[in-house]
C-alpha cells in the first residue's frame, strides 16, 4: 500500500454564525476560494497536477448546494482539469474527506488531493436542507429520533457526568483556546479571510470567551430541558434506555460547541508526487475508520470508531500522544475519555468547538491540522483524530509525524 | 330505474337533479355496508353515464347522513386478513367508487341533515359541494384513529387538501367530532340552511353552477399551507406530532402513526397517488391485530355489556328511587356521588352523623374543584348533594330498595352492618357489598334472605371509573342479579358478572401483577426499569410508582388476611417477602415519603437505600423478559379464573381489565392478547419462563390442553 501524506493545512478563522458574525459577508463559496487559494499558493502548487478536491458541506443547500467544491476551486483559479466533489456524512464530513482522498492515495488511484470543507452557518443555517429522518413521521418513529442535545444529556445521565463536570470541562476548553491564542499556537494554518476588494475582514476566532468564569457557566439555563420534555424526546430516550428515571438536562449554551462560519483545507499526496513538486511530508495517515451507533443517543460513535481505526494502525489507545475529538458538546468528549481511559492533559489540548465553534463541514479539517501543528510544536508523533456524527456515527483518523 | 335500489332511495326531479336519499335497511342508522358500496358505485355509472341528470344531491331519509361503517362487521372481517393484497383489497373497497363520484363532471351535493361520522364524512369530502341542516343534531368527525384506525375512503387525502395539513391533522389525529358551525368555520362545509330547506339549497348549489372539478385536479393547485418535505414548518409538525405520539401510545397502537404517515407522504404527491399511501396505511392496520381487538373490547363487547347482555331473562326490570350506602369515605362517597347523579336519592350512613356529613362535605369539596374549573355548574352540585343524606341512623335505611356497604375489608364488620341494615330495610331489599377481595359467599353467610345479596365491586375513583364487578354469590339469585345490573345501568357503567372467588376476577389479576413486580425487585431489577417497561408495555403508571401511590399496606393487610384464612393451603405469593420486608421497614409509598421510590416534596426519586436493599443483578437484564412477565402473569391469572369458572367468558373479562384496572387497552385485554398470541404460543413462553422465573408461570393441563388442540378464547 502507498503511505498517503499530509504537506500542508489551511483553516479560516471562526466567525460568529450570526448576521453580525465577521465572516457573514462572505459567501461560503468565497471561504472555501480562499483556503484553495491559500493552499495553491503555500506550496506554489501546479494546480493540473491535483487529482481531486473534496470538501465535505453538512448543509449543502442553497449557495452551498450542487456540489460547491467544482466551482470554488474554478474560482481559486485552479486548472479546470481538477474535479471537485462535496461529501456529507454530517459532523465529521471534512474528516471524512481527508480520509477519502487519503484513501484514494493510499491505493494509488491519485497522486495528489486537496481535502477540506466549508460552512457558512450564519447564512446557510444547519438543518435547512431537511431529510427525512428529522421529517417524515416514518422515520422519526422507526429511528426513535432525538435531537443531539438530548442525546448528549442522555451521555451525561447515564455516566453520572454533573451539570458541574461539564462546566468545569467547558471552562477549561475556554481557558486552552485563549492560552493557544495568546501563544500564537495557531498561527501556521491561520489565514485571514479577506472581502469583496481583496482586505482583511477577519483574522481570529469570535466565537471564545475567555472571561467566562464557573459562575458564567452556572447561570445558563439548560438548552434541552423544555425541547426534551415537550416534544416527546425525553420519553423516546426512555424507551431505548428504560433505566433511565429521568434525564438530567446539564448542556447549555456554554458548555456545547458553537455556531460558526469556516473552511478548512489539507493538501494531501503520495510521497513521490510531493516529491514531484517539491514538497515536505509533515504527517501520515496511518489508519481511519467509521462506524455506525445506537441513533437515539447518537453521539457515541467516537469511542468505537476510535478502537476501530486503532485496529486498523495495530495501535493501543497509549501510542498516542494527543488526541482531539471535537467538542460538540462536553459529555461527548468526558464520554471518550471515560471509555478509552484517556488523561484530560492528552484530549483537545487547546481548546476545541466549545471555545472557537464547530462550522460543520470545515471542522474534520480544522481538527486534523491543528493536531498535527501542536504534535510538531510539541515534538510528539502520533495523534487520533475524532468525531462524533448525527444519526449515530463516529469517524476517526490517526496521523503520525514523518 | 329506482326499484334496483335497496339502500338508496332514487328520483330524478324536474331540475334533472337526481335525488339520492341513503336508506340503509337493518339499521336505525346508515351504516356503511357491501350493499350500500354497491349501489352508490352504479348509482355513480347512471349520473355520469345519463345526459338528462345534470348533477345529484346526496343525503339521507333517516336520522342520521350517514354513522359511518358497521364494527361488528368490521372486527369479523379484520380477523381473517393476513395477505396484504386481501387487506389493500378491502382498503379500497369504496375509494374507486367516491374518486369516480368526484370525477364525474357532474356537480354532487353532500345535503347533511344529521351525524356524518367516519365513512360517512368521507362520502361527504367526495362530494363537490356540502350543506348542512342547521341542527343540534349535525355532528361531524373522522373519529376512526380513537378505534385504532384512520379514515380509509379518501379522507386522510381530501381534509388536508381541502383546509390545509395541520388543521386536518388536529381533526383526525384527535377524531373528536364538531358541530355544523366549527365544519363551515373550517371550510368543510359551504352553508347551514334550515332543516327542511336542505335538499332545496343542495339542488341550488348545482343550478348556481357548482364546479364538478375539484381544486386537486385542476393544473397548479397547491395545498394551502403548503405540503411536502421541502417546507421547515411542515417537517417541524410532523416531527412534534410524531414523537409526541411515540411517547403517547409507547408505540403500541400504529394507527395515530399510519394517519401521520400516510398524510405526510400522501399529501406530497398528486392526489391519486395519495389515495394509495393511503390505502397501504389503512391495509396496515388491517393486517395489525391491534384495531380488531380494541374495536372488539372496547365497542363491541363493551356495548354488549351495557345493554346487559348477560342478564337473567324474563325478570322485570327494577327500579331504583332510594338506596344506602354503609362507609362514608372515599369509595362509599363516591358511590353516593354516582347513585345521586343517577338521579338517586342516597343515605349516607356511617357510624356517627359527624362522620357521614364529613364523608358529604368531602363530596362537596370535590365538587368544588370542579366548579373552580368551570367543569360543573353551583346549581347542579347542590341538586346532586340534596340527594344526599348523610346519617348514623340505620332506620332511614326503611325506604332503600339497596344498600351498598364500603366499610373496612373485615368480615365480621361487614356482617355487623348488614345485619343492622337488614333489621331496618323492605325483606326484599337488595343487600351489596364493595369489597374487593372478601369472598361473597362467606360475609353473606347467616344473614337473612342470602339470595338478596352479592357483591357490587366498584372501582377507585368510582366517579370515574366505569366499571362495576357484579359477584354472584353462592346463594345470590336470578333475581337478586338482574335487578342489580339495572342498578348498575343506572349509574351508566359497565357490568362484568363474576363468580364468588377470594380476589373475584380483576383483583386476582391486578394482584398477581403487583406480586411479579415486587418479585422482579427482589431479583435486583430497578424500580425505574421495572415501570419504564411496564410503561412501554401499555401501562399508564408502572407497578411501583402505582402501589407507591396507593400505599403498600392494604395490599400486605390482605395477604395476611388471605394467609389466615387459608391456613395450609396458602401460597405465598411471589412478591410476598418485598411486600413484608417494606412494610415493616415503614416504605409504605408515597404517603410514608418513602416505597419503592423516595419522596420529597412529593416529588418522586430513585432510591439508593431500595438499591442498597436489593443491589442490581450481576445478570443481564432482559427487558422483553420483563414485558413479558407484567403482562402475562396477569394473562395466565386470567385464565386460571377462566379453568376454575370465576369467569365465564373471555370478552367480559377482557372488557374488565381494559376498563377496571388498567390493562393495556391496544391489547384489546387479557384473552385477546392470548389469542393474538395463539394460545400455543402462550403456553410456550409460560414453559420458558416456568424454566428461567418460576413456577407461578406453569400451565395448567387445562390451558395446555387448549393450547395442543388449539381452542381459541373467542370461537
Amino acid at each position: 500500500m502507498i503511505d498517503a501524506f499530509i504537506f500542508d493545512h489551511v483553516r479560516t478563522p471562526r466567525g460568529k454564525g450570526r448576521p453580525d458574525g465577521g465572516l457573514h459577508s462572505v459567501p461560503p463559496i468565497e471561504l472555501a476560494a480562499q483556503t484553495l487559494n491559500a493552499i495553491k499558493s503555500r506550496s506554489d502548487l501546479d494546480t493540473s497536477t491535483i487529482d481531486d478536491v473534496i470538501l465535505g458541506i453538512v448543509t449543502p443547500v442553497g449557495e452551498q448546494g450542487c456540489n460547491m467544491a467544482r466551482p470554488a476551486l474554478l474560482m481559486a483559479d485552479y486548472d479546470e482539469s481538477v474535479p471537485g466533489m462535496q461529501i456529507d456524512r454530517a459532523c465529521s464530513s471534512g474528516l471524512d474527506a481527508v480520509n477519502l482522498g487519503a484513501a484514494q492515495i493510499m491505493s494509488g488511484q491519485a497522486g495528489m488531493i486537496i481535502s477540506g470543507g466549508v460552512e457558512s452557518m450564519s447564512r446557510v443555517p444547519m438543518g435547512s436542507q431537511g431529510g427525512a429522518w428529522a421529517r417524515d413521521p416514518a422515520v422519526i418513529s422507526k429511528t426513535y429520533f432525538a435531537p443531539q442535545g438530548i442525546g448528549a444529556d442522555l451521555i451525561a445521565t447515564r455516566s453520572g457526568f454533573s451539570r458541574s463536570d461539564v462546566d468545569s470541562y467547558a471552562l477549561e476548553s475556554q481557558r486552552r483556546a485563549h492560552n493557544a491564542w495568546e501563544n500564537d499556537y495557531f498561527s501556521k494554518s491561520m489565514i485571514t479571510v479577506v472581502d469583496d476588494l481583496g482586505l482583511p475582514l477577519c483574522s481570529k476566532d469570535e466565537h471564545m470567551r475567555p472571561s467566562a468564569t464557573a459562575g458564567d457557566l452556572a447561570a445558563l439555563k439548560p438548552a434541552f430541558a423544555a425541547m426534551g420534555e415537550q416534544g416527546g424526546y425525553n420519553a423516546i430516550a426512555q424507551q431505548k434506555y428504560p433505566e433511565v428515571f429521568a434525564i438530567n438536562h446539564v448542556h447549555t449554551a456554554g458548555n456545547s460547541s458553537g455556531i460558526v462560519d469556516g473552511a478548512s483545507a489539507l493538501l494531501l499526496g503520495s510521497a513521490a508526487q510531493g516529491k514531484t513538486a517539491g514538497l515536505t511530508p509533515r504527517a501520515r495517515i496511518r489508519a481511519f475508520a467509521s462506524v455506525g451507533s445506537e441513533p437515539t443517543i447518537m453521539l457515541t460513535g467516537p469511542a468505537a470508531a476510535a478502537r476501530k481505526a486503532l485496529k486498523n494502525a495495530g495501535m493501543n489507545a497509549a501510542d498516542i500522544d494527543l488526541f482531539e475529538l471535537n467538542e460538540a458538546f462536553a459529555s461527548v468528549v468526558l464520554e471518550f475519555m471515560r471509555e478509552l481511559n484517556i488523561p484530560h492533559d492528552k484530549i483537545n489540548v487547546n481548546g476545541g468547538a466549545i471555545a472557537m465553534g464547530h462550522p460543520l463541514g470545515a471542522t474534520g479539517g480544522m481538527l486534523i491540522g491543528t493536531v498535527l501543528d501542536e504534535l510538531e510544536r510539541r515534538g510528539q508523533h502520533t495523534a487520533l483524530i475524532s468525531l462524533c456524527v448525527g444519526i449515530g456515527m463516529g469517524v476517526a483518523t490517526i496521523i503520525e509525524r514523518v | 330505474m329506482s326499484s334496483q335500489f335497496k339502500t338508496i332511495q332514487y328520483q330524478l326531479n324536474e331540475q334533472g337533479i337526481a335525488i339520492l336519499l341513503m336508506d340503509i335497511p337493518g339499521s336505525n342508522a346508515n351504516v356503511m355496508g357491501d350493499a350500500f358500496r354497491d349501489e352508490l358505485d352504479l348509482a355513480v355509472n347512471l349520473i355520469a353515464s345519463d345526459d338528462n341528470i345534470k348533477g345529484a344531491v346526496i343525503g339521507s331519509v333517516k336520522n342520521d347522513f350517514m354513522a359511518g361503517g358497521d364494527l361488528n362487521a368490521m372486527v369479523e372481517m379484520f380477523a381473517n386478513v393476513t395477505d396484504p393484497q386481501a387487506a389493500l383489497d378491502i382498503a379500497n373497497s369504496i375509494k374507486p367508487t367516491l374518486r369516480k363520484l368526484e370525477c364525474c363532471s357532474k356537480p354532487i351535493v353532500a345535503a347533511i341533515n344529521g351525524p356524518a361520522m367516519g365513512g360517512g364524512l368521507e362520502l361527504a369530502l367526495a362530494c363537490h359541494g356540502r350543506v348542512v341542516s342547521d341542527s343540534a343534531k349535525v355532528i361531524m368527525g373522522l373519529p376512526e384513529v380513537t378505534l385504532g384506525l384512520m379514515p380509509g375512503a379518501g379522507g386522510s387525502q381530501r381534509l388536508p387538501r381541502m383546509i390545509g395539513i395541520q388543521k386536518a391533522l388536529e381533526i383526525m389525529l384527535q377524531g373528536r367530532p364538531f358541530n355544523a358551525a366549527k365544519a363551515l368555520e373550517l371550510g368543510i362545509v359551504d352553508a347551514i340552511v334550515a332543516p327542511e330547506k336542505l335538499i332545496e339549497a343542495a339542488c341550488q348549489q348545482i343550478t348556481d353552477g357548482l364546479d364538478p372539478i375539484k381544486p386537486w385536479d385542476k393544473k397548479g393547485y397547491t395545498i394551502p399551507g403548503g405540503s411536502g418535505f421541502f417546507d421547515a414548518d411542515l417537517g417541524n409538525l410532523y416531527n412534534y406530532l410524531t414523537s409526541t405520539i411515540c411517547r403517547d401510545t409507547q408505540r403500541n397502537t400504529p394507527a395515530p402513526l399510519a394517519l401521520l404517515t400516510a398524510v405526510a407522504r400522501g399529501t406530497a404527491v398528486p392526489f391519486d397517488a395519495g389515495l394509495h399511501i393511503e390505502s397501504c396505511y389503512f391495509a396496515k392496520l388491517i393486517l395489525d391485530p391491534t384495531a380488531r381487538n380494541m374495536v372488539r373490547t372496547l365497542f363491541v363487547s363493551k356495548g354488549e355489556l351495557d345493554k346487559l347482555s348477560r342478564r337473567p331473562k324474563g325478570i322485570d326490570k327494577a327500579s331504583f328511587q332510594t338506596i344506602g350506602v354503609i362507609g362514608s369515605g372515599l369509595m362509599g362517597g363516591g358511590i353516593a356521588q354516582s347513585a345521586a347523579k343517577a338521579g338517586i336519592d342516597v343515605v349516607l350512613l356511617d357510624i356517627s352523623d359527624e362522620q357521614a356529613s364529613k364523608g358529604k362535605d368531602a363530596i362537596a369539596k370535590s365538587f368544588g374543584k370542579l366548579i373552580a374549573k368551570g367543569r360543573m355548574q353551583q346549581e347542579k352540585a347542590d341538586a346532586l348533594l340534596a340527594k344526599i343524606t348523610p346519617s348514623a341512623d340505620y332506620s332511614k335505611l326503611a325506604s332503600c330498595q339497596l344498600v351498598v356497604e364500603a366499610v373496612f375489608e373485615d368480615v365480621a364488620l361487614k356482617q355487623m352492618v348488614f345485619k343492622m341494615a337488614r333489621e331496618h330495610m323492605p325483606a326484599d331489599a337488595i343487600l351489596a357489598s364493595n369489597t374487593s377481595s372478601l369472598p361473597i359467599s362467606q360475609i353473606g353467610e347467616g344473614l337473612p334472605s342470602p339470595d338478596r345479596f352479592l357483591g357490587l365491586h366498584f372501582f377507585s375513583p368510582v366517579e370515574r371509573m366505569p366499571l362495576i364487578e357484579v359477584i354472584r354469590g353462592k346463594f345470590t339469585s336470578d333475581k337478586t342479579l338482574a335487578e342489580a345490573l339495572d342498578f348498575v345501568a343506572l349509574l351508566r357503567k359497565t357490568p362484568i358478572i363474576v363468580n364468588d372467588s377470594r380476589g373475584f376476577f380483576t383483583s386476582r389479576v391486578i394482584s398477581a401483577y403487583l406480586q411479579e413486580a415486587f418479585a422482579m425487585v427482589a431479583e435486583g431489577i430497578s424500580p425505574t426499569l421495572i415501570d419504564n417497561i411496564a410503561k412501554q408495555a401499555g401501562f399508564a403508571i408502572g407497578p411501583l410508582a402505582l402501589i407507591d401511590d396507593i400505599g403498600l399496606e392494604n395490599g400486605y393487610k390482605a395477604s395476611l388476611a388471605e394467609k389466615q384464612a387459608l391456613g395450609e393451603r396458602w401460597v405465598e405469593p411471589a412478591g410476598f417477602k418485598v411486600q413484608k420486608q417494606f412494610n415493616e421497614l415503614g416504605r409504605i409509598g408515597r404517603r410514608g415519603g418513602m416505597g419503592f421510590y423516595d419522596y420529597s416534596e412529593g416529588v418522586r426519586a430513585p432510591s439508593a437505600a431500595v438499591a442498597k436493599l436489593y443491589p442490581a443483578s450481576a445478570s443481564a437484564v432482559d427487558a422483553e423478559q420483563i414485558k413479558q412477565r407484567l403482562l402475562y402473569v396477569q394473562a395466565l391469572e386470567a385464565a386460571r379464573c377462566y379453568e376454575e369458572g370465576v369467569i365465564t367468558d373471555a370478552a367480559e373479562a377482557d372488557v374488565g381489565v381494559i376498563l377496571g384496572i388498567g390493562f393495556p387497552s391496544y391489547t384489546g385485554g387479557v384473552f385477546s392478547l392470548i389469542d393474538t398470541l395463539n394460545c400455543g404460543e402462550f403456553v410456550a413462553a409460560l414453559d420458558a419462563l416456568t424454566e428461567t422465573v418460576g413456577e407461578r408461570f406453569r400451565a395448567s393441563d387445562w390451558l395446555r390442553s387448549r393450547a395442543e388442540v388449539g381452542i381459541q378464547f373467542y370461537a
